[in-house]
Formats: structure tokens, sequence, C-alpha cells
């Protein structure tokens, strides 16, 4: 069992390296490139300038070209990767002339830096929650959840295709998860911090950690320790934000000015056609002729917080490990379908509880991965990677029915059968995208047409999780 | 347990595709120029055109496999089917090819599963799902066929085909598929031994009486000897210029790298020798890597007829025993004659290159299914062996590619072992060192040579650590496996034959009939 484990293990490292081979984002389109520019010249920025000076504008930091916006661990990050490229090749990073460097020799190293923090973080990290899922539910599906987790094509297409970290933060919160399945609320707490501080993206991820633990504290039987908890826990938070952010903590401005960086309001409520509702309700109602980007924040803050209310409340007063889970996907799910700047790459961290919540609902969380793989095909065609997105996708589906047939029944009737059709749109979806050329008149059309209907299939699965948390019978 | 086995065509396919952008050899040259060839020129400039340096060195069969796949690629891109266009790779160029061995991989696919059938294999059983991912993931072939680039996939298929048709006793078709691959690709002439003894033993000799014998006789030869005729017919003009290019002795009695075999042994050992005698190398070094012909310094030199001697005595006992084994256990021990010639060819034959051991892996296999003994034996030689393939693998991207895809498949192969032998007894402490000892080489290779600052003043030294240390295993396996096989046992040992699986394996086949 321990060697089908690493088996798993070194498959998921192989395919990982694998899809290293292929183009990044960005690759030969100056002058802006892509993400693996912007990792690039953060790596340049934090090796050459002073701490301070990392969120600032300056002469040596133009904050237009792949301005730093990711919190102070993903700077730590990208200084540490600098410095192993600095002593590897000084061209690499040098300041100003390293703009949109590329040769073999970098991208070696570059899908290196990610393997190297697949194998460090994201694999381990995984690998213990599994573990942690089978010992608390006392059942054996480690083999089965780790090989799907490993194999799963989106996080791997972004990360080691695409080009970014997802892997990191997304690793620190599975283990922040599995802390809270065997109960370890302090070390769920440090580790949900790290990810906070890795990418604010986690923040989707952060109300049901929030309620949880709340409810946590709340359920204490004396104040006492209710009081002694929460401060414990709130301690170990804000100590870890403080050391991170020791750099920037000397004045209110400083400080200000990085969190500016992080939710940048002027970038608008969507770049990309992503398959949120808003870029939905846009092709009928264009948003930006009728409302301010400002109004619009409010208005995205305000759908999205009531988005993720029900499920978050449920969590608070009925503390399940499975609910809890449910929740990480409920909220993820909201905050992708209604808050403002979501890139397509987010869905994947609401593909992270998913992945765990296959082992109760099998049928519909492998749909939901697949639509989540679906959804970023117009970003993954851009970058060179359709051929391997749905190859590898195609495979997935393969090795998730290895595991379906052996053994377990198979599914209720209407799910199956609702899988068909999906399987069926999106397969004649990328057919029609591949040979009818989009009309002259509608260019994006079929960024579109895949964005509403993954669209339509989140809202879907948003509601059906909310359904299967109220009704949830599993503790 | 439900049958996987298209799941896993499936899944083995999708990492075929994957693999496409990687580094492929000069090999993926040799092909296009040789679909340049049988695609521009007449038949009978085939095996005299000599523009590029990779001249058409394969059976008449293979030439007209290439013919077949550029009247597909004129449609793709004509340009690469011109033979004066060296080196050409363009994208469509590249997707064909590589397309066209994952394509061909079907035969491989439908040997695998007529072999998994022959042995009796139900397709609901763990064995039958553990045959069908060893042989359908094989990472050998992986490496070989889907990296570096050859065509070894539905040869491969063609030799499973036969071996499933002779444990199925249709000896008539046997022998037509395996001279049909005789004439594909020669190197299996290895095999023909094996093949030849079973047909002679248990078809010819064993019909009722002389007349029914030589009528036997007669049929197969002519089955066997047809497919040669067709295939050498055409160019019966110039037999001895085909023949100069199928059999180059001029090449030397080593690859540039040194396949895990006796004589990296004795190379090293003349090395070693002239180091410690002082001897003066004469003009080339055997390690420069580069050079084909290898001068020995202290030990007497190799010439073609030792090797070929050599390689034809070891054979000899495994052939007897088939021989003279009784016919309820022949299948087995066909296997077993197939796997030691074949470990014989590679062990002691002429200019050997590494890829070779692929015939002795996959064979193996089928071993690995239906008896934990041969199991423990095939999962030590697939631990140097695979090894032994990364040299092809030189680029420096695929370092993760191949050391994990290596280590999912040994890890793979560990955990169905004890899943098909609930009671398999384990490796000695000896084998195990031995097997741990490979993870030293890639920490030198990467790490150690560049701290010892050894990297630039002995390049070929990691080369030449892979090829000793998996000889080493390589030789234990031949010698070990070769006494079990014949039946000399030490320890508690069963046996061959003895052990249940086998038998009713055998007995299975019988109903199948």
């Amino acid at each position: 069992m321990k060697s089908e484990i690493l088996a798993a293990a070194f498959l998921g490292l192989a395919v990982r390296s694998i899809i290293s081979l292929y183009p990044y984002s960005g690759l030969d389109s100056p002058p802006m490139h892509g993400d693996y520019e912007a990792q690039r010249h953060w790596q340049e920025v934090t090796v050459n300038l002073e701490v301070g000076e990392w969120y600032t504008n300056s002469s040596d930091n133009d904050l237009l070209y792949w301005g730093l916006d990711y919190p102070p661990l993903t700077a730590y990050h990208s200084y540490l990767v600098g410095r192993v490229a600095k002593s590897m090749d000084p061209r690499f990073v040098k300041l100003h002339q390293s703009r949109g460097f590329q040769s073999k020799e970098h991208k070696r190293f570059m899908r290196a830096t990610v393997v190297t923090a697949d194998v460090l973080i994201y694999l381990p990290a995984i690998l213990f929650l599994v573990y942690c899922i089978d010992k608390t539910f006392k059942s054996d599906d480690k083999l089965f959840l780790f090989t799907l987790t490993v194999a799963y094509p989106g996080q791997i297409l972004i990360d080691n295709g695409h080009f970014q970290y997802n892997n990191i933060s997304l690793g620190f919160a599975a283990v922040a998860v599995a802390a809270i399945l065997r109960r370890r609320f302090y070390t769920a707490s440090f580790f949900f911090a790290l990810a906070l501080n890795y990418k604010q993206m986690e923040l989707y991820h952060s109300l049901p950690f929030f309620a949880f633990l709340l409810g946590e504290c709340v359920s204490q039987k004396r104040f006492a320790s209710f009081v002694a908890k929460i401060s414990r826990i709130a301690a170990i938070v804000l100590t870890t934000f403080a050391i991170l952010w020791f750099p920037w903590l000397k004045s209110l401005q400083a400080a200000l000015q990085v969190l500016h960086r992080l939710f940048p309001v002027a970038r608008g409520v969507f770049e990309d056609k992503v398959a949120n509702i808003w870029c939905a309700v846009n092709v009928i109602w264009k948003l930006k002729k009728h409302l301010l980007n400002d109004q619009m924040a409010l208005v995205c803050i305000g759908c999205t917080l009531l988005a993720a209310l029900p499920t978050n409340v449920l969590l608070f007063r009925r503390r399940t490990k499975v609910a809890f889970l449910l929740a990480l996907f409920n909220t993820s799910l909201a905050f992708f379908l209604f808050s403002f700047q979501v890139h397509e790459k987010t869905i994947l961290l609401a593909a992270l509880p998913s992945l765990f919540l296959l082992k109760w609902w099998p049928y519909e969380m492998v749909l939901f991965l697949e639509v989540s793989v679906f959804s970023m095909l117009p970003l993954l065609s851009r970058d060179e990677l359709l051929v391997p997105a749905v190859v590898s996708t195609l495979t997935f589906h393969l090795l998730f029915k290895c595991f379906y047939l052996n053994g377990r029944q198979s599914d209720e009737f209407p799910v199956r059968y609702l899988a068909n059709i999906s399987s069926i749109l999106m397969t004649l979806i990328v057919g029609a995208s591949l040979t009818i050329p989009a009309p002259s008149r509608f260019p994006d059309l079929w960024p579109l047409v895949v964005s509403v209907i993954s669209c339509g299939h989140f809202v879907l699965f948003f509601l059906w999780g909310n359904f299967q948390q109220f009704t949830c019978k599993i503790s | 347990m439900k049958d996987l086995f298209w799941h896993l065509v499936g899944i083995a396919t999708g990492l075929k595709i994957l693999l496409i952008p990687a580094y492929h050899s000069t090999d993926f040259e040799v092909h296009r120029n040789w679909l340049a060839i049988t695609h521009s020129l007449p038949l009978e400039r085939w095996y005299v055109e000599a523009t590029s340096e990779w001249t058409l060195d394969y059976p008449p069969f293979f030439a007209h496999f290439e013919w077949m796949l550029s009247q597909v690629a004129k449609y793709v891109d004509p340009r690469m089917l011109e033979v004066q266009n060296l080196n050409y790779e363009s994208k469509g160029t590249v997707y064909f090819q590589r397309l066209s061995v994952i394509a061909t991989d079907m035969v491989y696919v439908l040997g695998v599963r007529s072999c998994l059938g022959s042995l009796g294999l139900a397709r609901d059983t763990q064995q039958h799902f553990a045959g069908s991912m060893l042989l359908l993931l094989n990472v050998g072939l992986l490496f070989v066929d889907h990296i570096h680039f050859q065509y070894n996939g539905f040869l491969f298929g063609i030799l499973l085909l036969s071996i499933g048709a002779l444990i199925r006793q249709r000896f008539l078709w046997s022998a037509f598929a395996f001279a049909v691959l005789l004439n594909f690709k020669h190197i299996f002439l290895y095999m023909a031994p094996a093949f030849g003894v079973y047909l002679l033993r248990f078809y010819c000799l064993e019909q009722a009486n002389v007349v029914s014998t030589v009528a036997a006789l007669v049929k197969l030869l002519a089955v066997g000897l047809t497919p040669f005729a067709v295939s050498f017919g055409p160019f019966w003009q110039q037999l001895p210029q085909v023949f100069s290019r199928l059999f180059p002795f001029k090449r030397g009695l080593t690859h540039a790298y040194w396949a895990p075999n006796f004589w990296a042994l004795y190379n090293t050992a003349d090395k070693v020798a002239a180091g410690v005698l002082k001897v003066q190398d004469t003009g080339t070094s055997t390690t420069s890597g580069l050079v084909q012909e290898v001068r020995h310094s202290v030990l007497p030199a190799i010439t073609p007829p030792v090797t070929f001697a050599l390689t034809v005595l070891f054979m000899l006992p495994i052939l007897v025993k088939l021989f003279r084994s009784p016919k309820n256990q022949s299948p087995l021990v066909f296997l077993r004659a197939v796997v030691l010639c074949g470990c014989s060819s590679f062990v002691f034959g002429w200019h050997v290159h590494e890829k070779a051991i692929l015939m002795v892996l996959i064979p193996l296999c089928l071993l690995t299914l239906v008896n934990r003994e041969d199991a423990r034996y095939a999962y030590i030689l697939g631990i140097a062996g695979y090894f032994s393939l990364f040299p092809l693998l030189f680029d420096a991207d695929l370092y993760i590619p191949r050391y994990s895809l290596y280590m999912s498949y040994v890890a793979m192969l560990y955990g169905q072992l004890y899943r098909i032998f609930p009671n398999f007894r384990g490796f000695h402490a000896l084998e195990w060192l031995y097997m741990l000892g490979f993870l030293a080489i890639p920490l030198y290779e990467h790490l150690l040579s560049f701290l010892l600052h050894l990297d630039k003043r002995l390049p070929f030294l990691p080369l030449l650590l892979t090829s000793v240390y998996s000889a080493l295993g390589v030789l234990y396996f031949f010698g070990a496996y070769y006494l079990y096989a014949l039946g000399f046992s030490w320890g508690k040992v069963t046996p061959p034959g003895a052990s249940s699986s086998s038998t009713s394996a055998v007995k299975r086949k019988r109903k199948t009939k």
C-alpha cells in the first residue's frame, strides 16, 4: 500500500515535469510577456532592492510593469528563488536589463522551482491531508484520493504549464484543513495565516475557517476557556502576520501601500472572460456603462458576503468535518462567482476542497473538477496548452474510473445522466471551437461560450453544495 | 474487480501524447530519413542510398512499413520526405512521427491482450490487471519509444502475439508471426532458438507417426519461410548489399555507451588492469565515449566469433531443458527460454545496444504474473535494466521525468507483487543493498561530481558507473535465474513449476484451447 502511494506521488511528479516541457504564459510575446515574466520580475525586484521599496513605485521599481501585488510571503519566496537565480547566472535577475529574459536554461530553472515547491510543500501537504481524512473518518480511501489529487490537471496546467505557484498557498491551506480535521486548531490557524500571506486569494477559504474556529470557541462551557482559546488563536494569527509584515509596519503609510497593491480596485471587475456571474451578466447588461468601479466593488462585496453567509452560518451552528469541507467548497464558489477582480485560475481554490469531497460525492465532484479545467481552456489555449489540457483531463477521467469501477456501486440515475450531458456538451464546444472560427463581429465568441457554460455549472454546483450541507447526515 | 484493460490503454496513450514535445534522439532523424528513402526512391535503391549517415539497416518489412507511413506523411508535411532534407523537424513532422509510434502501439495492445489471455488469466483478476499495467505502462517502452524515439511497441506486439499463439498451441500462427517479426527487425533472431526448439519438440515430434511428423515439419517450414521469401524476394539481386547493411560487423564490440553486459565489465577490467600495470593507452581510449572501436590494452581482444560462440553456448542448457520438459510445464519453460536466450545474447552479444534489455524485460513481465520466484528475479532485473536506459535520456530537461517515471513504475511493480502473491517472500538483504545502491548513482551524477569538481575531469564516469553497476545486476540475474530455471535451487526456493499459480495457469489454458 505504501509503495502504491509512492508510485502515485512519483506519477504526479512525472506528469508535472512532463507538463513543464510545454510553453509557458507569455513566451516570445513582448513587451509584457505573462505570469512567467511576472514571477521573474519579482525575483529581480526583491533581489536588487531594499525590502521597504518592494511595493512602492520608484525609478527602479516600475509598478506598471508587473509590480509586486501578492502578499509578503510571496515576496520572500521570490527573494529566495532570486538569490538562487543570481548565483546560477546573474543575467537572470539583473536590474532593468533582465526584463523579458528567456533562455532554455532559465526556463529549466524556473520550472525546477515550481517542481521543488510541489515536492517540498504541495505533495506532502496533500498526503498529510489524505492520511488525516482516513484517520478522521476511519476509512481507507487514501490511495484513491491521493492519486486523483496529484493527477488533477487544473493545478498542474496552471502551475507547471502556465506558470504560477498556487501549489504553495494551496499546500498551506491543505495542511490547515488537515489540522482542523484532527482538531489541532492552533496549527490550523498558523498554516492558514501562511496561506493567506502567500496569496490573498486564500481569502476565499477564510470564512469557513473563521466560522469553524469561532464556533469552537463559543461552544466552550466556561467563559474563561472561551477567552483563552480565542485569544490564543488570535495571538497566533496576529503574530504570524506581524512577523511576515514586519518590514512594512514601521509606518501606516507603508502598510497601506502594500494593502493597496494587494486589492487593486482600479483593475476593474474582471479582465479576461471568466466564468462568473458578472461576466455572464455583462453579456446582456454592460456593467461598465452603468456602474463606477468603486460602486461595482461594493456591489461585489455585498453579493459575495450574502452568497457565502448561509453556508457559514450553517457551519457555525453545526460543525461536522464534512460540513467544513462543504463550506470551503461553497464559500470559495461564492467568492468566485460574485467577487471583484476574479481570474480564471482562481477556480483552483474551489477545486481543492472538491478533490477531497470526491470521497463522498465522486461523480458530482469529478464532473466539477472537469468543468473547472474546461473553464480555464481559453487561458490555456493562449499558452499553447490546449492539447495537454484536453489529454490530461481525459486521462484524469479514466484514472477516476479505474478506482470507481473498482468495487463501488454505480451512482443513482439522475447524476450520471446530467454528468453525461455536461461531458458531451463540453466535448462539443471544444471540438467546435477548434474547427469553427469565430465570426469577425464577435472575436471572443468561444471564450465567452466556455465562460457562460462553466458559469452555469458553477451556479448549479453552488446550489447543490448548499443543499448538501443543509441535508448532510454524515458526521 | 472489473476489467480495466481499456482504461489502462487510455491512460497509457494519454501519457504518451503528453510526451510528444519531449527531447528525441537521432533515431528520430533515422526514421525520418527512412521515410524519405522509401517514399522517394525505387525499391532497388533502398539499401544502396547513402546520402544520410543513417542508412536503412532494418529488414525489408520494416522498410515497407516506413513506405506505408510515408503515404500518410505526404499529406502532413511533404518536406519531411525529401532525402536531402537532413535533420528536418517541423512541428508537423514531430507530431506525425510521434503519433505514428502511438498509433502502431495498438498492435502491442493486442499482443498484450492476447498473451494475458493465453496465460489463462481471467479478466477480472488482480493478475490480469497487474499484467496490463506492467506491459501497457511499461516504463522501458515509454523511455525508448516515446521519448528517445523508436518503433519497438508494435514489434513487441508481434512478438507477444506470437508467444500467445504458441501458448494457445496454434503453432503455425505462432511460427508465421515470429517469421514476420524477424523480417521487421532481425535482432529478434536471438530468440529464434527457443521458438525453434519448442515448435520442433511440441509440434513436429509430438505427432503420432513419422508421416505426420514430416508433414508437420514441411508445413512449419512453409509457413516460416514464406515471409522471408516475400520480404527478401524483391531484393534477390542485391542480397549481399542488403545483408552488409543488416549485419554491420565493422562496428565495435561495445556500443558508444556500454550496454550493461559482460563486455562492459570486461572493458572496465581492462582499463583497471592497464592502470595498475601502467600500460600505455595506444591511441583510442575506451572511455572516450564517442569512439566506436574499442582496443583492449591488457586483456585479449575479442572478435565477433568469440561473442557468437559464447552466446550460443549459454543458450544451450535452457534449450536442452526446454526440449526435455514435460508437456504440461512447457509453456512456462518456453517463456523462461525466451527470456534466457534474449539475456544470453544481451550479456555476450557483439555490439549490443542498451535498449536490447527490453527483449528480456518485456517477456519477463509475463513470467512475473504466474510465479512468485520468477517475479522476484524479474524485479531485480527490472531495477537494473530500466535504470540502465537512463543514458538514452541525457537531456537535462528529462532528469526529473526519467527518475520519477522510473520510481513510479518500480514502486507500482513492488505493490503489485504483494497484491498478486500474498506470501511473496521479499528480497535478500544483499539484494536490497544492491537495489538501494542505485540511489548513489544519481547522487554522484547530479551532486557529488560537482562538489568534488570531478565533472570536468571525468565527464564519462556517471555513464561508466551506470553501465558497470547495472551490469552487475544483469549478470547476477542471468546466473541466478538461469540456475533456477534449470531446476537447481538452494535455500527455501520451491522448484520451478511446483507453485500452484503456475500450474493452474497452465491448466486453465487447456480449457480455453
